[in-house]
């Protein structure tokens, strides 16, 4: 038994000089394995006499289990380390970029287009549609503008044939919109319009959202408080706005919509009005019951304000230098 | 419209400056575009009068002129054409600051000493004519200040006048509205009868009185055809962006600026017999003024003589009976002639006039006679002759009517949220020219004075109010109404996720033209005659699309073009097919690719996309919708598309859509690097989903098989697919294709494919047998429908 302490300290400094897991193993064996050297001297304590053999033994589990603590801890030890190297060796440089598709953006005239909508659609307008190729009693005859109409000459109209055109506006889909439902009515009409016209800052294809509200008792004032609202919420500022008279066949009173963005510069930006009683008739509606206001403008016109844009041009060459800055 | 304000303030006077006076136009309706002065900025010029020209002993083109202000002598050398002596010049005098802030200095021209510059027009900014130098009257004052000689501290205001105020087309209407805004008076213009000298009258008949229900003539005999219209009258018509061409056609374009009644006069001694108002015979010949010949169209209506047209009732008159620098005798007109009757028709033969833009939106119906008294006396004073009695034709049954209308003053308030006095309506309308009558408790009566033309229901005097009052003043508020909740359809995908979505997988949206060439139509396109534009703006821009693609292969070009090699490019718009059920105008999806399949980068490899990469990426598309399963592919060609790779898109067996590879040959065409990959498909096929419906959950474990099975390359996957499911029991819950191989240990002319199985049973584990017979009968079905065998 005297050999116990000096097997024990044998067998500590074995455990503290494996430098690995599987030497680590190795030491385990050889101490604590079936034939290990402490084993053995469990085994051999047959050969004492009953009094002596408990003290022993248990002198003996003693030194078993400080080794066993010893190899764990030298375990727990290894382990670490070797899990601390593993780590540093899978070091990333994270200011690497990311792999995958790059992001893909709006156009900005959806873009704007879509900003437009949202302001509408959160008062309760919805989202009417139509067909670009129109006749001509949706686009002219139907809004109060019979044929030789001088007003006809503002509008620069392209033509299939006689009574066949691309919509020079939106005002048809509202006109349909009007055919189809009773007031009231409150919609949006956005969609692409055509006009015989082509230099820097005329395209022959643009984009127009225009608006219709019909209800009882709908005033100039009405009108004039939601453009000025929109006017303010779109450009995110405090514009000044000016109303102006103007002339549209299917209006009456007929406004234009000029803004001051602070430069003392008035720019004309929308054109509005009450709906004329006559295409209001024309539409089966009761101008005496009912009263409305339509607005329209040009989405282009609002996405240069917006974002700067100086050239029309630029939104139909689908440029990705140009269209990857909306995103 | 132009005119110049010295001449708008001769007939009414308000207290305000220029700027003031444009922003009140403006502002009331009548948009004026554009102030501009008269002349340049310039000072230290007078009248100087040429007392000799001596040529330059140095120089050919130059001349050496003696100039007196009136006071002294100048010598100044002169380089004009028309330097000579006994004419009367403007005359820059040493010190004067011309536009542009030049300033005159004494100088040395080829060694003979200048004191002082003679003048052209441009030079002074009064035109852009540097014809020769400007040349005064004879009794231009030598000495005086030619900017007060001219008149020259006026602008020229140019109004943009909407079709509905004709009324505006003139001073006198100009001023009418001035008076309105600012509560002032307006001069009347003398229009007083002048007595008739001689007898002689031309009978005037009206054959078509609903087009010409007022016609006047008056004969003038013997005026002095050598005279030129004196100063004042050639700046006026200047600055109202006139010509000045002859006395007597000057006078005429006088009063239609002045009064708004267009007038014309003929050579009386080229006219044969009485005037006829008719309608022209259908290609009844007439050579215009212009010196253009026409073929008169039978809805035109004409001015004749016995014989022929003589002129072109309220646009232009004819060439062969104009007044020339002989004629001695004219016939002077004036007529009104009904909007309908001249509407559209300058323009169906190209042509737009100072009077049909006026007959067109309306003149004033009892103008004609004042506008020919007020043409005679100014002829009288300028060119002499003695007038004949006027002749006046007239249809009063086809004349305008003069209107009443109701207007309640509870529908002004209700209309513009504010009570307006009764005094302050009353006096605006009044201003305006109408007549009010009270027609019982709040409500008048209003007659509407016979030149506006845009005025017979009461919301045309509402807006009348409006205008006046200011629309800046009346009231704001927002519209109340009620809020009911909208119907809000689960199944419809909306466009924004549809574009979000594509966005998120790279895509750039796109907006191209819907019009394109005919001739790349076709090349996308055989199918369709696509709808021609029958006033195309070029040839580039002249067919309706009938597919997306053309458009979107031209951005993939303009960008390619630009060092863009990496293109993912969607639109969403209308195409236009014409079929035999008509004209389809359809929402579509569309989108185009080309380049490598990921953005350059370190750890992307080089690989360029290819049919599988868009395919994938409309597959995400279709899946927006909760209805995947019911699309499907199948090979078909197209003529823009790859013949091998090149898909028919179907949504339940019905075609929705096309996918594939551009054709190489459209691809070379176009100068595009390849490949190039598109898709199209109805907009309706993708956003018409349904709502999503829960299906009970199985607790049991899934069994799944993997079979190699080898089959004929021309064999495609669905068939298998099909094949499969159909054959593998109720309990198959997935088929997935892990493996696709051809090449090296396949026989040629078939390939190999790893198919993935997968069972479960909602409520109970399936046993080996079961899973095991449902495999020998997929194998067997396999090998019966499409020849294929298991891979050993």
């Amino acid at each position: 038994m005297e050999n116990l302490h000096a097997l024990l300290e044998e067998g500590k400094q074995a455990v503290a000089q494996a430098d690995n897991v599987k030497a680590l193993d190795d030491v385990r064996v050889q101490y604590l394995g079936k034939k290990g050297h402490l084993t053995q001297l469990l085994k051999g304590l047959g050969k004492l006499s009953a009094e002596e053999r408990p003290a022993a033994g248990a002198k003996i589990n003693e030194a078993k289990d400080e080794l066993s603590d010893a190899l764990n801890a030298r375990k727990a030890q290894l382990e670490g380390a070797a899990l601390e190297q593993k780590l540093a060796s899978e070091t990333l440089d994270v200011t690497l970029p990311g792999r995958g598709q790059q992001l893909g953006g709006l156009h900005p005239v959806t873009k704007t287009l879509e900003r437009i909508e949202a302001f509408f659609g959160s008062i309760g307008y919805t989202v009417e549609e139509g067909p670009e190729i129109e006749d001509d009693y949706h686009n002219f005859e139907a809004l109060n503008i019979p044929a030789h109409h001088p007003a006809r000459a503002m509008h620069d109209t392209f033509y299939f044939d006689a009574h066949t055109l691309l919509r020079t506006h939106t005002s048809p889909v509202q006109v349909r919109t009007m055919e189809a439902q009773k007031p009231p009515i409150r919609i949006i009409c956005p969609g692409r319009v055509y006009r015989c016209d082509y230099d820097q800052t005329h395209s022959p294809m643009f984009h127009q959202v225009e608006g219709l509200l019909i209800d009882k008792d709908i005033s100039f004032a009405d009108l004039k408080g939601t453009l000025e609202q929109f006017l303010r919420e779109f450009f995110e500022e405090d514009v000044k706005v000016r109303f102006r008279p103007s002339y549209f066949p299917f209006t009456e009173p007929s406004i234009e919509v000029d803004i001051d963005r602070g430069d003392g510069k008035w720019l004309e930006v929308l054109g509005c009005g009450m709906v004329h009683p006559k295409v209001l008739e024309m539409s089966g509606i009761d101008p005496e019951e009912y009263s409305g206001f339509a607005f329209g403008m040009g989405v282009e016109r609002f996405a240069m304000l917006r974002y700067g844009v100086d050239d029309l041009r630029l939104f139909f060459e689908n440029d990705l230098r140009f269209l990857g800055q909306f995103r | 419209m132009k005119f110049s304000e010295h001449w708008l303030r001769e007939l009414v006077q308000p207290e305000i400056d220029t700027q003031t006076l444009a922003d009140q136009l403006s502002l009331s309706g009548l948009e004026v575009d554009d102030v501009e002065p008269v002349a340049g900025a310039f000072s230290g010029v007078v009248v100087g009068e040429i007392l000799s020209a001596e040529q330059h002993p140095d120089a050919d083109k130059l001349r050496v002129c003696q100039v007196s202000d009136g006071k002294e002598t100048f010598q100044v050398v002169c380089g004009a054409p028309n330097a000579r002596a006994g004419i009367k010049v403007p005359f820059a005098q040493v010190g004067a600051v011309l536009p542009g802030d030049f300033k005159i200095k004494k100088a040395k021209l080829r060694q003979v000493e200048s004191f002082g510059m003679l003048c052209a027009e441009d030079e002074l900014g009064l035109s852009d004519d540097h014809g020769g130098l400007m040349e005064l009257a004879a009794d231009a004052p030598v000495g005086s200040d030619i900017r007060d000689y001219l008149k020259l501290n006026d602008q020229i205001i140019d109004v943009d006048l909407t079709p509905n105020r004709g009324d505006c087309l003139s001073v006198a209407g100009m001023a009418r509205e001035v008076g309105v805004l600012n509560k002032v008076p307006v001069a009347d213009i003398d229009c007083s009868p002048v007595a008739p000298q001689i007898d002689d009258q031309i009978e005037a008949t009206l054959v078509a009185p609903q087009g010409c229900p007022r016609y006047l003539a008056r004969v003038i005999r013997n005026i002095n055809p050598g005279v030129e219209s004196p100063l004042w009258l050639q700046e006026k018509l200047r600055r109202s962006g006139i010509r000045s061409i002859d006395p007597v056609v000057d006078v005429t374009n006088y009063v239609l600026i002045e009064l708004g009644q267009p007038m014309h006069a003929f050579d009386l001694n080229k006219l044969n017999g009485g005037i006829q108002v008719r309608m022209a015979q259908q290609d009844e010949a007439l050579t215009l003024l212009d010196g253009q010949e026409v073929k008169l169209n039978s809805d035109t209506l004409v001015i004749a003589d016995s014989g022929a047209a003589v002129a072109m009732a309220g646009i232009m008159g004819g060439e062969p009976t104009s007044v020339t620098d002989e004629t001695r005798d004219i016939l002077l007109e004036s007529a009104f002639f009904a909007p309908l009757a001249i509407a559209g028709r300058a323009r169906s033969y190209g042509l737009h006039t100072d009077s049909s833009h006026r007959f067109e939106r309306g003149v004033d119906w009892q103008l004609q006679r004042r506008a020919m008294e007020r043409a005679t006396a100014l002829l009288l004073e300028i060119v002499g002759g003695q007038p004949g009695p006027v002749t006046e034709a007239v249809a009063e049954d086809q004349l305008p009517k003069a209107e009443k209308v109701r207007l309640r003053h509870d529908k002004v308030t209700s209309m513009l949220a504010l009570e307006i006095p009764a005094a302050e309506i009353e006096e605006i309308l009044t201003r305006l020219g109408l007549s009010l009558e009270r027609n019982g408790e709040r409500e008048w009566l209003a007659s509407v004075p016979s030149y506006r033309f845009d005025i017979s229901l009461e919301m045309d005097l509402i807006e009348e109010i409006a205008r006046v009052y200011g629309y800046n003043n009346l009231p704001v508020r927002t519209p109340r109404a009620e809020l009911p909740i909208p119907p809000i359809a689960e199944a419809k995908v909306n466009q924004s996720r549809v574009r979000a979505h594509l966005i998120s997988l790279g895509y750039q949206e796109a907006i191209t033209y819907s019009f394109i060439e005919a001739g790349l139509s076709k090349q996308f396109d055989d199918q369709h005659q696509p709808m021609a534009l029958a006033n195309p703006i070029s040839t580039e821009m002249a067919v309706m699309r009938t597919t997306l693609w053309p458009g979107l292969a031209k951005a993939v070009q303009y960008n390619q073009h630009r060092q863009q090699s990496r293109v993912r490019l969607f639109e969403i718009g209308q195409r236009f097919v014409p079929g035999t059920d008509g004209l389809q105008q359809q929402n579509v999806v569309a989108g185009i690719i080309c380049g490598s399949r990921q953005p350059e980068g370190w750890s992307a490899a080089n690989d360029k996309v290819d049919f599988f990469d868009l395919k994938g990426d409309l597959e995400t598309l279709l899946a927006l919708g909760s209805n995947a399963g019911r699309f499907s592919f199948r090979a078909d060609s197209h003529v823009a598309l790859h013949p091998g790779q090149s898909a028919a898109i179907l949504l339940d067996g019905e075609l929705v859509g096309r996918i594939g590879a551009l054709h190489p040959s459209l691809q070379k065409s176009l100068d595009l690097t390849g490949p190039v990959y598109l898709f199209e498909i109805a907009l309706d096929a993708v956003v018409d989903g349904r709502v999503a419906r829960f299906s009970e959950l199985s607790k049991f474990p899934e069994s799944r098989r993997d079979l190699a099975i080898l089959v004929s390359a021309e064999t495609p996957f669905a068939q298998l697919r099909e094949v499969a499911s159909e054959n593998a029991g109720e309990y198959l819950k997935q088929v997935t294709l892990f493996d696709v191989y051809q090449g090296q240990g396949i026989e040629p002319g078939r390939k190999s494919l790893a198919l993935g199985l997968t069972w479960q049973h909602p409520s109970r584990t399936l046993n080996d047998e079961e899973i095991n017979s449902a495999v020998s009968a997929v194998v067997t079905a396999l090998n019966e429908k499409l020849g294929a065998t298991l891979r050993d």
